[in-house]
């Protein structure tokens, strides 16, 4: 099992009445909203968890890309990325990852990455999302009919700008480059790419195709994810692959692990009101631009049978949250069983940990997380241990490894410029 | 009496909503696309030979995932212009469609000598920017489309029913194709330049707003009259957007007096 302690990074000052005043969380969240000072302690706070996390043994450390977004405040995941690979020297560095089409010319994203993975030791999980149509259209732009071929054809370029061995040009329709040669490479050649999708058949076989292993994040739990991730190994039956690693898949779960079920409710279930409350109140016209989905995706049924109602769960209880698998909360016990019961059933060894939820508080969030490390993840370690051997989808960091050297002048030989 | 007939254009099959008897015009339909029973197409076929392409994936057209940009589109108006056998025909063109006549008038001014621009899209002007249709979800179009915005809503939902879950899909996958296609020229500004081309337009312009218009207010009117040259602005009281629906006979007489 691969456990990737993850953070969306939520603005945790969204006003109480939020939902009543506001239109949206995201693409025209109001801007008044925003506070830069404030700003400087959350951005500290959720570093400082992602380390933590990296402390604890968890496998990966997962950031991702949103754009105008009051429940995600990562517009570079690179960015985050960057900043713990310096002081969390264990985990992978999972960005989840770097929506092609809007970087102008993509090979920004061959070079970030090559860099991330450089600095960290190859230690990098690459993913390459298409981007929701809030990001993607309503944001950055980019014309919905249009965004597929895009991020096809950056695809393309990036994934051959990492395996050329000379320089080349590209005649791409959206980019052309007359000499391609990205400086760093990557480490790992190429580094393990997961692809976050959201039940179309093509995603499925574009993973498929290329050996990615496919994400599902959703927030709306691993009961309601049954129907999606059984479509992707559906698929795989039907393409006769020839294994059906559980490596190949991956699920986003938020969990809360307390002493009890009633301290976990006690401490977190504001926290995940907040969430479910404030953070997902999104616009329905951001929702879907025209000519984002496919007409196949859209024929196959699969954004009425995946689309989660939020407005929904905005007001369910703790208890059906719990129950409807929004959530897994409660004891190390009540957690570890629920842990079971998703990973055979949606066959799953790619699990991506939202243990900061919402509004939740630096102190809350370590408990939380660390009970997970220690009561829960170390009995569902070898859930898959007859797939041990397959290293497809994770970074095969160096053996040896630079860490970072002392920053103060006092305690080296040099930075003193020779002064007696 | 209007009928839809299929005809080759190079890069797509195209079908033609076609009728009437007189001279020709070419009718070039919105984003919101075009029935057989439209009141203008109607109207207009008394007087003209009436010829209205479906841009594709409009109604159940073929989709042509190759006209991808501006001047694609304008290629394919002329392209169906040309496979329709017409020479000079009166162009006439409601929003978007106002946008791909205007383009036409600009690009091929030799090919255009009457142009009707019922409120065209294709400006942007900063002091006024136009409600986002692509952010809207179906009820809330009818506030932006129509002066009276109680019939307008009841025109638009004729005959649906979104609790349907079969017509829902339909309803879904049309939506995507025709969006989809005139976002390619409207998302997410409908401006791709041609307040730079306006001067090269010719032809005889007659533009045509509706005076409550609140999708393309009024200064838009003015910026297209300032644009081209021998044009003429006509507003229509009692009209939004839709003006064609809202008042039909007002806009057949003002084409009529291009004739």
């Amino acid at each position: 099992m691969k456990f990737t302690w993850f953070n969306l990074m939520p603005w945790p000052h969204l006003p109480d009445d939020f939902r009543k005043q506001h239109r949206s969380v995201w693409v025209d969240i109001d801007p008044k909203l925003y506070d830069p000072v404030k700003g400087h302690a959350v951005y500290n706070d959720y570093l400082d968890m992602l380390e933590y996390a990296d402390s604890l043994g968890y496998d990966g450390l997962g950031v991702n890309e949103h754009h105008q977004n009051a429940y995600g405040l990562m517009p570079s995941p690179n960015l985050m990325a960057a900043a713990i690979s310096r002081r969390a020297l264990n985990a992978a560095i999972v960005v989840l990852g770097n929506s092609l089409s809007l970087y102008n010319p993509p090979i920004r994203v061959a070079e970030e990455f090559a860099m991330l993975d450089v600095i960290s030791g190859g230690r990098l999980v690459a993913g390459f999302p298409v981007g929701t149509s809030m990001d993607t259209n309503y944001c950055y732009g980019d014309i919905p009919a249009l965004t597929r071929e895009r991020y096809q054809e950056a695809h393309d370029l990036v994934r051959k700008a990492w395996r050329a061995t000379e320089p080349f040009a590209w005649n791409g329709r959206y980019t052309k480059l007359r000499y391609v040669n990205p400086w760093p490479k990557p480490i790992q050649s190429p580094p393990p790419i997961h692809i976050p999708g959201g039940g179309s058949v093509e995603t499925y076989d574009f993973c498929l195709d290329n050996v990615y292993s496919y994400s599902y994040l959703s927030f709306s739990g691993y009961i309601r994810a049954k129907a999606l991730l059984q479509g992707y190994w559906d698929r795989l039956t039907e393409r006769n692959e020839p294994d059906e690693s559980p490596y190949r898949a991956g699920f986003a779960q938020t969990i809360c692990v307390a002493e009890t079920d009633a301290e976990a409710e006690r401490l977190y279930a504001p926290h995940v009101n907040y969430f479910f409350n404030r953070c997902l109140h999104i616009a329905p016209g951001f929702a879907d631009a025209p000519g984002y989905r496919t007409i196949k995706t859209i024929k196959s049924g699969a954004l009425s049978q995946f689309s989660p109602n939020f407005e929904e769960a905005a007001h369910m209880s703790w208890g059906d949250l719990v129950e409807g698998g929004f959530i897994i909360a409660g004891s190390p016990d009540t957690v570890r069983e629920r842990m079971e019961d998703m990973i055979k059933g949606l066959h799953v060894g790619n699990i991506f940990c939202l243990i900061h939820v919402g509004d939740m508080p630096i102190d809350k969030t370590k408990y939380s997380t660390r009970l997970f490390a220690e009561k829960v993840m170390p009995k569902l370690r070898n859930q898959w241990a007859e797939y041990d051997n397959d290293h497809r989808f994770w970074c095969k960091p160096l053996d040896q490894r630079a860490t970072p050297g002392p920053v103060s002048a006092r305690n080296g030989s040099e930075g003193n410029g020779g002064a007696q | 009496m209007i009928r839809l007939e299929t005809i080759h254009a190079p890069k797509v099959d195209v079908q033609v909503l076609t009728g009437g008897e007189g001279p020709d015009l070419l009718f070039l339909h919105g984003a919101g696309g075009l029935l057989a029973e439209d009141p203008l197409l109607n109207a207009l076929a008394e007087r003209f030979r009436v010829h209205a392409p479906l841009l594709p994936g409009y109604g159940d057209s073929e989709e042509c995932h190759e006209i991808r940009d501006m001047l694609d589109f304008t290629l394919h108006t002329h392209d169906v212009m040309t496979a329709l056998g017409l020479v000079k025909p009166m162009v006439v063109g409601h929003s978007m469609g106002g946008m791909m006549a205007a383009e036409l008038a600009a690009v091929m001014p030799n090919d255009v000598d009457r142009l009707a621009l019922i409120c065209p899209a294709g400006l942007w002007l900063d002091e006024h920017p136009m409600p986002d249709i692509f952010a809207m979800v179906p009820y809330e179009l009818p506030a932006v489309l129509f002066h009276d915005v109680e019939a307008g809503a009841a025109m638009m939902t004729a005959g649906a029913d979104f609790s349907d879950l079969d017509f829902l899909q339909r309803f879904l996958v049309q939506n995507a194709r025709q969006l989809g296609m005139a976002g390619k020229i409207l998302f997410p500004i409908p401006d791709r330049g041609l307040a730079e081309r306006l001067y090269r337009i010719k032809a005889k312009t007659l533009l045509i707003w509706g005076a409550s218009d609140r999708l393309t207010p009024l200064p838009y009117a003015d910026a297209f009259r300032q644009g081209i040259a021998h044009s003429e602005l006509v507003v229509i009281p009692e009209a939004g957007h839709m003006v064609p629906l809202e008042q039909t006979a007002r806009v057949v007489e003002a084409i009529g007096r291009l004739a």
